[in-house]
Parts: C-alpha cells; structure tokens; sequence
C-alpha cells in the first residue's frame, strides 16, 4: 500500500492550515500499517478538521458536531473486525463533545481518537475553545476569557484513558510514529496533534512548530529511553519531590538521575506530570497500557453466553416463556 | 355449606389489586392474568405503579396498582371501573376505591387497617369505610395474621413471611372466579426453580387463601366463573407491550440476517426494551447503554453505516435529545429504529403516566425538511408486528423510522398467539449489487427511490456519508441550490413512496353517522366504545391509524366518506391538526384528554353519543 491508496479528493483547508500537513502524515502512517481501504471507517464530527474523511479514500462518515466517538462507537462494537478512526477538533471534542470523549475513554472502546488541537473555533470564525489558555482575546472573548482550559491529557487520564500520544502536525515522522503507536494499540487511544490554525491563532506552538523549535522547546518520549532533549540532548528529565524538572546533565544532575521513559506504567501519575509540561512540551507515546476492550469484551460475553444459554434463535426464544395452548 | 354458594357465569370481569409498592401486586395481578388466559380467557392489564421507587411505607404516593381484564370472549381494555378490588393496606383503599364500580367487592387485609395505617392514609375516623361512604360488598379478612400463621413453621424470618401476603390474595380471588390454582403452582415452581423453599412457601400460601375462601364463603353469596370463547387455537403466551417491542426487533433481525444492535440510555416506561434486549445474547443481540440519549441515536447510527438492525429507544424526553442524530439518518440515508414509549410531558411530565403527546414531535420535531416514517402500534401484542414492520421499512427504504407506542400499551399485556415467522414477509435491503462497482456513487437510487447499501468491508465501494448535503450524482458536498432543491424532493418523495396498508374502517362501514378516529394505543378503549355505541342501535364506524407517514393512500377518502368525523386522541389534537394539513377542507371534531390515564370507555360513550345526535 501507498499514501496514494488512502487519498481523495482536494483538501479545501487554508493554505498553510496544520490540517494539510496531518492528513499528509496519515495517509502515510495508514500506508505504513496496511489495512486496506475497505477494512478502515473514519468518523468525524463538524468543524474544520472534520472535514478529513472527504479527503479519505477509505469508509467514513463526517457527521454532527460533538458526536463522533459516539457514532464511531456504535460503528466499532458492530464491527470490530473495522479499523475505526475518529477524529475531531478541540471543540468537536472536548466542549459540545466532552462527554462521549471520556465515555470512549472509560469503556475504552478499540478507536483511534485524534484530536487536531488549535485552541481556536475557526469553522465559526475565531471564538475561544475549551483549551484556549485563560485570558484568551477572540471573536467572542474581546476582553480575554475568564475561565481556565482543559489539558487533554489530564481529561484523557481522568477519565481512565489508557493510551495518550503527542506530535506536531508538521512533524511527519513524529507523527506518523504515534499513529502507528495509536494504531496497534488495542483500545481507546487519544492522539493530541499540536496544530496550527493560519487565520484565527496563528502562531499558537510557534515553539514546537519547527525542526528548530522542536530540538529546544520539546522532548520526544520514547518508552524504555531517557528522556534527554536540546540542541545536543544537553537537558534531561529528573524527577523533584512529587514533581519533575528541567536539569542539565553534568550540572544540575547526572545522566544517571534522568528519568527512563515508562509509557506502560498503570499508575498514571509520572505520565500526567510529564504529559503537562510547558518547558519542554513532551511528544511521544505518553501514556499506553494494556487493558481488555470494550468492543473485544462485548464480543466475548456473546460468545461466552451462547454457550451456556440452550436458545439461540427467535423460535427457541419464544420457547423459553410459559406457553399455554388453547384447542380448537 | 361449601354447595350453597351459587356458581355465576359472566362474561367479562375486572380486578384491580392494590397495595404498598412494596406488596407484590404487580406480580399477584400477572399471575392472576396468566392463570386466566391459561384457561382460554382473553386478558388485557394495566400496571399503574408510582415515579417513587420506595415512597414511605403505607403513604397515599407510594400505591401500586394492577389492573385486569378478563373476558370469555375478546377484551380490549383493561376496563374502566373494577369489580373486585383488592385493598392490602389503608392508603390503597383511599386511593384505589374511586375506580370501583358501585357494585364492586372489595377485599381488604384487616391487619393493616390499624391506627397508624389510617393516620398514614390521613383518615380520620377508625371508620374508614363510613367515612368513604363504601356500602360494597367488602371481604375483610386478617390476610397478615393468617399468612403469619399459615407460614409459622416454615423457618422464614418475619420480612419474608411478610412478602408472602401478595400470594394469600391471589389465592382468595383465584377461588372467587373458580380458578385452578395448580396453574399458579406451577408458575411458581418455575419462576423459583432455584429456591424451592420460596415457592413452597408461597403456594402454601396461595392454597391458605382459597381455602379460606372455600371455607368461609368469604361472607359472599356468589363465586364465578368465565368461560372461554376464544376462538382462535394455538399456542399463546402473555405478553407486555415492551417485550413484544424487543421481540420484534430480534424477529426482525433474524429475518434480515443482520446483527440487532440498541443504544440506549434508561428512561421510563421504555427502559424494559433494553432490559429485555440486554438478556439475549445467546442470539448475538449487541445492547450498549450509553453515556446518553444522545450517544443512544448516535450509536445507532454508527452501528447502521456498520451494517447492523441499529435501534434506540426512549421516551419522549429522549426524543428531544435525540433529534439531531435522527436528522444525521435522515440525510445520510440510513436505517435506524427510533422507538418512542411516550409518558406525561411536557419536561420531565408524568414519567409513568401515558399520553400521546409526542406525534407532532416525532413528525416534525427537527431542523430542516426532514421526513421520516412515523408508526404507531395499537395494543400490547401489535407491538411485535409494528416493530418488524418498522425494522422492515427502515432496512428496505434506507431511512431512520419512528415506531412510537405509549405506557400504557408498554406496560400493559395481554395474550399472545406465538407467531409463525415463516407467514412474516421477507426483509431485503438494498445492497449495492457487485455488478455496480465503478458506475455506483452512494446517492445512487434504486426504482423506489432508495438509497443502496454499501457496508464497509466491500471493495471498491469506499465512500463518505454526512451531514452536509450531498450532489445527487456524485455524492460530493455540494451547496449547488438546484441539487439541494432536488435532494430535498427526492427524500420527500423517497417516504412519500412507501407503500403501506390501506386504512381499515370497522363498525358500521357503510353508513355510519359518526366515524372515531385515532391512533395507537388507544384503539382498544376506541374499540370498545363503537362497540357500546353500536350495541345501542347507534351508526358508528372506527378507523384507527396504524400508519402516521406516509398516510395509508385512502385516508382522504375515509375522512371523507362520513358525515361527522371525531379525531379522539390523549393530546390537544395533535393527529386532527395533522389531518387538517394533509386533507383538504377537513374539519373533524375533537375529543382531547390528557390526564396521564387511559380512556375511560363510559366518557367516550357519552361524548360520542352527543356527538351523534347532535
């Protein structure tokens, strides 16, 4: 298979908007994994990175605002044998969204959840979103918001999520790297894409958005490794207290202090706190642990209890009620 | 002395038990039922249990009543006023003896008729039957002492030797109506097949009160007896409205060879569709309760684009909600069952009560032009049918289908002739045909003007579905004004087309004075009422809607037919004003009662007697 294989159509997103530079990097990771077209359903909500199913040469749906990973649900537990994606915006997501976000969580159904974060509404034209920073001037907050944001992650860990991934849109490898991670991944898994929106916040990871950036401003999380970044991976992660800092290895610490990377640690607690780092921002595989699947569970209890219950058709059904018989 | 008393045939008969919700009359009042339809009666009940899971003990709000009507030959109510009432406590003879007839005998547990049993139902006399003015026939018996007594040996702690008093009861009312108890033995025997202990104790109990019946006299001159006319053999169950509904669906599914999936969210009085759902498994049945109604339609629509027979059901508060997922269906050309138990509204209403105030909702109750089936069932047992001809209708048109039912019907039961599915009609829909592949776009219309079905999994047929509009050809967003103005008029015409059967009119067809219309669940108080109508030498027909959208072809010209049309329905005319707009010049009359209860047959008499003569 070839990124060719899973493209469609003309992408009407602004020139430059973070959106292209993902669906470039999906088509990839897709042809990297390999499930055929047919055998991938990719559900979106409304905004303006919903739209990305029309730009998918696989199944999919682009439906109503906030309701993808129900739909995707209902798609998946009938369907389990399908590679199920469902990508939405952080408004689709996490604000009218919010709920059936950390219900997929919980159940952790067997979806690939992207969520492509700007912290912006720009199908609407520019109001603050559930992760807009507080004291966010937009459209409808002129005098800056007054309310504090979501952390994806925190959410995704709060509601018990078992898989939490990072990358920057224009960071192809980086992301086609968590998609394939997100992919195999048995279960629900959140995928944050750090994305740019050209028109309404452009400049919102201005620190990450470049090879550049990324080397300073950021740390790619990879399990079992160190977590070492910078220009010469001069800085590393230990840990402070109940905390983590920003050390640099021969001054602050020793490489013997910095932190290895525990993606498939149960306790969430090191993971959060790496997760919510502002200097650097962690990419990577954050958080994956193995848990059984809602979709997976469903399946076996079918299978369990059609073999200790006698009836398994509507006839035998009816059988099963106290029956009387009048005569003719 | 035990000859003495006269054995009297009647024809049809109601009893109403009542008690504290935590008295088990819900479960004496279906047994009672079974037994009798066991015997060849017909049955038709009516729980009319409170919103209050545990109310206080003994408290007016915490009555729990069941209702039912047993008849020689077809019932089809659970009646309007009782015969016999059963009163296990002071607060249920306060609440429940107003749907006594004059002449009703009522029956009452003595032991719990002490002062603070009637401080608690706020008499205020210890004269409780002066002070309601009852001259009735009343059996008053110390059912708690007795049932104490007859259990005293057993080993039981005195809560379970309590809950045994439902069962000296049904007992007592069993040798009224000369019923064979080993019927009810049997049930038990079942029904506690893993605690023989519990069913012996109860049918000890059962035997107490016959026996005390039998022995006594009970202080009645008569028993009776209902002999059988039902005509029609073969095998029958009892069976409540919801159940019939989920039976329909697996039915359905089977039929079609698809997976049945629900999404669901619980609400009463349709929360038992997905507990009834929810214990199949064996038959592959896939119930999701979800996070809420919303995720309910939601899911279902995800479940449809994966192939499956996707259901959600509620009431009409879900509904509301719902809506949004419901259009998305719409557009997207998809089957979905949207079932709609309708209770008391508006908000949070009368959650246990039933009206009919969710027809115009479910017609109209979304943004845009967006047509949708809407069906209706008409008593306990029709909900099977109308639930397989929802599924039916939503696989083969592709389109999202409203099959709406009330409390009443849902919670109400009656006898059910076990169904042949080899006599059920094929379920096709329409798949993609292989020989398409390249030529298909996914508004591709079949001769009928459907949408295929193309379930991913297939080769070739990748496409994208959503909530934008689509070009009729290519399946692309378009916002092209003449392709939205087609589109628009091809769904319209897509339900418009949908081939349903003709209305049919019964009673006096040729020549009535007075056509009854209505819809639903209340075609058998309607029913009834044209048949006392026409017992008084009064022309009157009914015709009774099954089929909301489309309307059966002659709708018009049955409405027209007739002189005086009455639209009788439990809203503020809802199906009138949806007749008025679909026929021309049509101005029926209106009979509207929204109380949260279902007709009372002796109010439509008369209403409909006026109506006649006027």
């Amino acid at each position: 298979m070839t990124a060719n294989d899973y493209k469609k159509g003309q992408p009407r997103w602004c020139p430059g908007c973070g959106d292209h530079f993902f669906l470039g990097a999906l088509h990839k990771a897709l042809a990297e994994i390999g499930v055929e077209p047919q055998n991938i359903a990719v559900i979106s909500g409304i905004g303006c990175s919903s739209r990305l199913p029309h730009y998918m040469a696989t199944y999919g749906m682009n439906t109503i605002h906030g309701r993808a990973a129900a739909i995707a649900t209902g798609c998946k537990v009938v369907r389990p044998d399908l590679d199920v994606w469902q990508v939405s915006g952080d408004g689709d997501g996490l604000a009218i969204g919010g709920n059936h976000f950390i219900h997929a969580n919980r159940r952790n159904i067997d979806l690939n959840m992207i969520l492509l974060n700007n912290h912006i509404y720009g199908l609407t034209k520019g109001q603050y979103s559930p992760t807009s920073p507080r004291g966010f001037v937009s459209k409808s907050s002129p005098y800056g918001t007054v309310e504090d944001p979501f952390r994806p992650a925190e959410l995704c860990f709060g509601a018990r999520g078992r898989f939490f991934a990072r990358c920057v849109a224009t960071d192809a490898p980086g992301t086609i790297e968590v998609l394939k991670a997100a992919q195999a991944h048995k279960g629900a898994s959140v995928t944050e894409v750090l994305q740019n929106c050209v028109i309404f916040n452009n400049g919102c990871w201005d620190a990450v958005y470049t090879p550049q950036g990324r080397k300073a401003n950021a740390i790619y999380l990879r399990h079992g490794e160190k977590m070492l970044f910078g220009e010469n991976n001069e800085y590393g992660i230990v840990q402070s207290g109940f905390n983590v800092r920003v050390a640099k290895i021969g001054e602050d610490c020793t490489m013997d202090d910095v932190l290895v990377h525990d993606a498939h640690c149960e306790d969430n607690t090191l993971q959060l706190k790496l997760a919510e780092m502002e200097w650097p921002i962690a990419l990577g595989v954050i958080r994956d642990v193995e848990a059984p699947t809602y979709d997976a569970s469903v399946a076996a209890q079918i299978e369990e209890v059609k073999a200790k219950k006698p009836y398994h058709t509507f006839a035998q059904l009816l059988e099963t009620n106290d029956i009387w018989e009048v005569k003719g | 002395m035990a000859d003495a008393v006269e054995v009297k045939e009647l024809e049809h008969v109601v009893i109403r038990f009542s008690g504290d919700s935590g008295d088990g009359m819900q479960l004496a009042g279906n047994m009672f039922s079974t037994v009798s339809a066991t015997v060849g009666n017909d049955i038709c009940t009516f729980p009319d249990y409170p919103a209050d899971i545990r109310a206080p003990q003994g408290s007016l709000t915490g009555v729990s009543g069941f209702q039912v009507h047993v008849g020689a030959d077809r019932v089809y109510t659970p009646g309007d006023e009782c015969d016999v009432l059963v009163a296990m406590n002071a607060a249920a003879l306060k609440t429940q003896y107003r749907y006594c007839k004059p002449t009703a005998c009522i029956i009452i547990d003595t032991d719990s008729f002490g002062p603070k049993d009637l401080e608690k139902a706020q008499f205020a006399t210890d004269d409780y039957l002066a002070e309601m003015g009852i001259r009735n026939d009343v059996i008053a018996c110390p059912i708690t002492q007795m049932v104490k007594d007859c259990l005293a040996d057993s080993g039981m702690d005195n809560k379970a030797v309590l809950k045994c008093r439902n069962m000296f009861a049904l007992g007592l009312v069993c040798w009224l109506f000369n019923r064979d108890i080993t019927i009810a033995f049997n049930m038990l025997r079942e029904k506690f097949a893993r605690k023989p202990e519990v069913a012996e104790a109860n049918i000890k109990v059962i035997q107490a009160g016959y026996d005390y019946g039998h022995n006594t006299h009970a202080s009645v001159a008569n028993t009776y007896r209902i002999e059988s006319k039902q005509v029609r053999p073969g095998r029958y169950m009892d069976i409540t409205g919801n159940k019939a509904t989920a039976y329909g669906f697996v039915a359905a599914a089977e039929k079609a060879g698809l997976k049945l999936y629900l999404g669901s969210y619980p609400i009463t009085p349709a929360t038992d569709v997905l507990h009834e759902l929810s214990k199949h498994k064996s038959l592959g049945v896939i119930t999701v309760q979800c996070e809420d109604e919303i995720s309910g339609a939601a899911s279902a629509v995800g479940a449809a684009f994966g192939g499956a027979l996707a259901v959600t059901s509620t009431s009409g508060p879900g509904i509301c909600l719902k809506s949004e997922a419901m259009n998305l269906a719409v557009i997207m050309e998809l089957p979905v069952v949207i079932l709609d138990v309708q209770r008391g509204g508006p908000a949070t209403g009368l959650p246990t009560k039933s009206e009919q105030t969710d027809l115009l909702q479910c017609l109209f109750g979304r943004n845009g032009e967006s047509p949708m089936p809407v069906l209706a069932a008409t008593s306990p047992t029709n909900c099977f049918d109308m639930a397989y001809a929802a599924c039916k209708m939503a696989l083969e048109h592709m389109t999202p289908v409203v099959l709406m039912t009330d409390a009443f019907i849902a919670n109400g039961s009656a006898a059910w002739r076990l169904p042949d599915m080899d006599e059920y009609p094929e379920i096709k829909p329409p798949y993609v045909p292989e020989e398409m592949l390249g030529t298909w776009t996914p508004y591709t219309r079949t001769a009928d003007g459907s949408r295929y079905w193309a379930v991913p999994g297939r080769k070739g047929f990748e496409h994208v579905l959503g909530g934008l509009e689509k070009d009729s050809r290519t399946g692309a967003i378009s916002t092209n004004p003449e392709n939205h103005d087609l589109m628009t008029h091809l769904r319209q015409q897509k339900i418009a087309n949908i081939e349903v059967p003709d209305l049919v009119v019964e009673g006096c067809a040729a020549d009535a004075d007075l056509l009854i219309v209505g819809f639903g669940g209340t075609y058998g108080h309607l029913h009834s009422a044209m048949e006392e109508l026409n017992a008084k030498g009064l022309r009157v027909a009914q015709a009774h809607f099954s089929y909301i959208n489309p309307l059966p072809r002659n709708t018009a010209e049955v409405m027209r037919r007739y002189k005086r049309v009455v639209v009788a329905e439990q809203n503020m005319g809802q199906l009138a004003a949806y007749l008025r707009m679909r026929i021309d010049g049509f101005a029926p009359l209106q009979f509207n009662q929204v109380k949260g209860q279902p007709f009372v047959v002796s109010e439509l008499v008369e209403a409909f007697e006026k109506m006649v003569r006027e």
